[in-house]
């Protein structure tokens, strides 16, 4: 029953996510919008460097832009649902009474935002590969090392969407904004868009204590080994260590999530917060 | 707990923690919405809860579905304590509110009630079936595939109706579901509501309204509810007898000078009265211990040049019920209520 539900939210998820234009409309702003995304990347970079795209910056900077697009869809994604039911549609009081595991529920409305993201990030990649020399050569990609990494990824973000979702439970009034805040937050601090070396010393441990950094620089060690091996912030680490690193900061992210979450369940039952709607 | 009981609460209650108002500091800072419930509700059981807006029913309905926790006392439904076994009670129970328009608007009528069937475990088959059956003992049938967005509140309010009981629940919660409905839809409504009890000894059925018919002609026992207390507790026809050797009459009166209900309080026999104007006249209730104290009413009219245009003696109703325990009208306590000056 929980996979059916978990099947069904996704499948509410994809009609919500694809239902506000027709289909090909849906793809022409699907391939557009990370274009549009990457391009304002690529002229800022133009403009600093002033044109120096063999720098092995330029593709860590493109890669970890790309990928980041998955931080705020899947966090987003999850932790969105809450608001989308409970002030919109007005159903979440209904979900919370049927039999279905609310957690994987939530997670289940974020698959449509995982496969839209990923339709960009392809699109961002391809388009990256094919045109600006970002160096990725298909038969160089340590591709069960991206699918892993990847998939840890994915798994991690869900859990930091659920832990945003129990907070959003306890929020009412623009707490929609809370997912795009924290991915906002987390994007300096990552190693998304510049190595940790650049930042300050003592703002480096923020990185470092990020598990979206660890993600970043497996995701680019498999697609690009020689890019990452250009800065030395994850260097003396091995894939392996790496791995495991992001491993065990997915199980703390799984305890948080389930202590946060089933806290802020508890709480939002206590102050009658489960069908509160604010009309905004 | 007896096993025969669907529904069970001991010194049930809910406090409401209000903000602040730094403006108001004289401003209460907690509401009580409901106190020192105790209500047993037998299995299979059409079991109503009558009252005004603001009484407390949908704050209690919240509490025995899981979305709200007590702040004191206990309730259990189906045998499982609903604050601390929710996994338990969710597979038994479903809930429809009236009055409002919730539902996936994107969605067809057909694959809004397919969603849930999913997430209450039904085959796709047999869920579609139940739907079909549904759609049409709702008269839905030709809008099946229309957008839930694109229906009026009454059919999107028929279609909520139907999932709450198209998953064929133990204990069913319906929270003024005849609310925004026309008299055709709520009769209809009303006649399914009583047929799905009868069909099966099993399904338990609570339902919350404010229409005296409704809860007189449909339930078997009524809990009558005010400013979160049950005050009466029994079959409509046992709660309408206690009033029965009492006398009830309507008065149509024209009176040139000023009327007040004080005028007759204190004449001995009358146990409430209530002043309405009416159309440019003034109608009179009496609830009065025995009919012979009609007399003394009317000869008071009289010494208060006070023209009767119409005397009725009537049944009681659960309106009368409700007045004679409250001590007016539902639609007065209402409005006291929402005015803030109640009792």
């Amino acid at each position: 029953m929980n996979l059916r539900s978990f099947r069904t939210a996704a499948w509410l998820g994809w009609k919500i996510e694809s239902n506000w234009t027709d289909p090909f409309l849906f793809a022409v702003y699907s391939i557009i919008k990370p274009l549009a995304g990457a391009a304002i990347l690529v002229v800022m970079y133009s403009i600093i460097t002033k044109g120096d795209f063999t720098n092995p910056l330029f593709p860590y900077i493109y890669l970890g832009n790309a990928f980041y697009m998955y931080v705020g869809a899947v966090m987003t994604g999850v932790s969105w649902a809450i608001i989308d039911d409970r002030e919109h549609y007005r159903t979440l009081k209904y979900m919370y009474v049927a039999p279905i595991r609310i957690p994987l529920y939530l997670i289940g409305r974020a698959v449509a935002r995982f496969l839209t993201g990923s339709f960009s990030v392809f699109i961002t990649i391809v388009f990256g590969a094919l045109f600006l020399h970002v160096p990725i050569e298909v038969a160089q990609v340590d591709w069960l090392l991206f699918s892993v990494s990847l998939l840890m990824g994915v798994v991690l973000l869900a859990l930091m969407g659920l832990t945003l979702a129990g907070i959003t439970l306890l929020l009412a009034r623009h707490s929609d904004y809370l997912g795009d805040a924290v991915a906002g937050g987390l994007y300096l601090f990552s190693g998304a868009v510049f190595p940790l070396d650049v930042l300050p010393a003592w703002l480096r441990p923020i990185g470092y204590a990020m598990p979206i950094t660890y993600w970043l620089e497996l995701l680019r060690r498999s697609l690009v080994g020689s890019v990452a091996q250009a800065f030395p912030t994850l260097a003396s680490l091995s894939n392996n260590q790496l791995l495991a690193i992001l491993g065990g900061m997915i199980v703390l992210a799984a305890f948080i999530a389930v202590i946060t979450f089933r806290y802020c369940d508890h709480q939002a039952r206590e102050r009658g917060y489960i069908d509160r709607t604010t009309n905004y | 707990m007896s096993a025969d009981y669907s529904i069970e609460t001991e010194s049930l209650g809910r406090v409401y923690r209000l903000r602040e108002n730094k403006k108001k500091k004289d401003q209460p800072r907690e509401l009580v919405a409901l106190s020192g419930v105790n209500l047993q509700v037998q299995r299979g059981e059409l079991f109503g809860l009558l009252g005004p807006n603001g009484a407390g029913k949908t704050t209690l309905i919240k509490i025995l579905t899981t979305l709200l926790a007590p702040s004191t006392g206990w309730a259990k439904v189906a045998g499982y304590d609903v604050h601390r076994e929710t996994v338990k009670v969710r597979p038994l129970i479903n809930m429809v509110s009236g009055g409002e328009s919730s539902g996936y608007g994107l969605l067809t009528v057909r694959e809004n009630l397919w969603m849930f069937s999913q997430f209450y475990g039904m085959q796709s088959a047999e869920a579609y079936k139940y739907i079909d059956e549904l759609l049409a003992t709702f008269g839905l049938t030709d809008r099946a595939n229309t957008k839930s967005a694109d229906l009026s509140t009454g059919l999107r309010q028929k279609m909520n109706i139907i999932r709450g009981f198209m998953t064929g629940p133990e204990v069913l919660f319906l929270d003024e579901p005849t609310l925004g409905l026309d008299v055709g839809a709520s009769r209809d409504v009303r006649g399914f509501v009583r047929r799905w009890t009868d069909e099966n000894p099993r399904r338990t059925l609570l339902l919350t309204t404010h229409t005296m018919v409704e809860a007189d002609e449909l339930c078997d026992r009524v809990a009558i509810i005010n400013r979160g207390k049950v005050l009466a507790c029994d079959t409509p026809a046992a709660l309408k007898h206690e009033l029965q050797q009492e006398a009830i009459f309507n008065l149509d009166v024209s009176a040139q000078n000023g009327l007040e209900a004080a005028h007759f309080e204190t004449l001995p026999g009358v146990h409430k009265v209530q002043l309405t104007p009416f159309d440019g006249h003034s109608q009179l209730q009496f609830i009065l211990a025995e009919e012979a104290v009609l007399s003394a009413v009317v000869n008071t009219l009289t010494e208060r040049d006070v023209t009767i245009l119409n005397l009725t003696k009537r049944e009681p109703t659960l309106e009368d019920v409700f007045v004679t325990l409250v001590g007016r009208s539902m639609a007065e306590e209402e409005k006291a209520g929402s005015n803030g000056n109640g009792h």
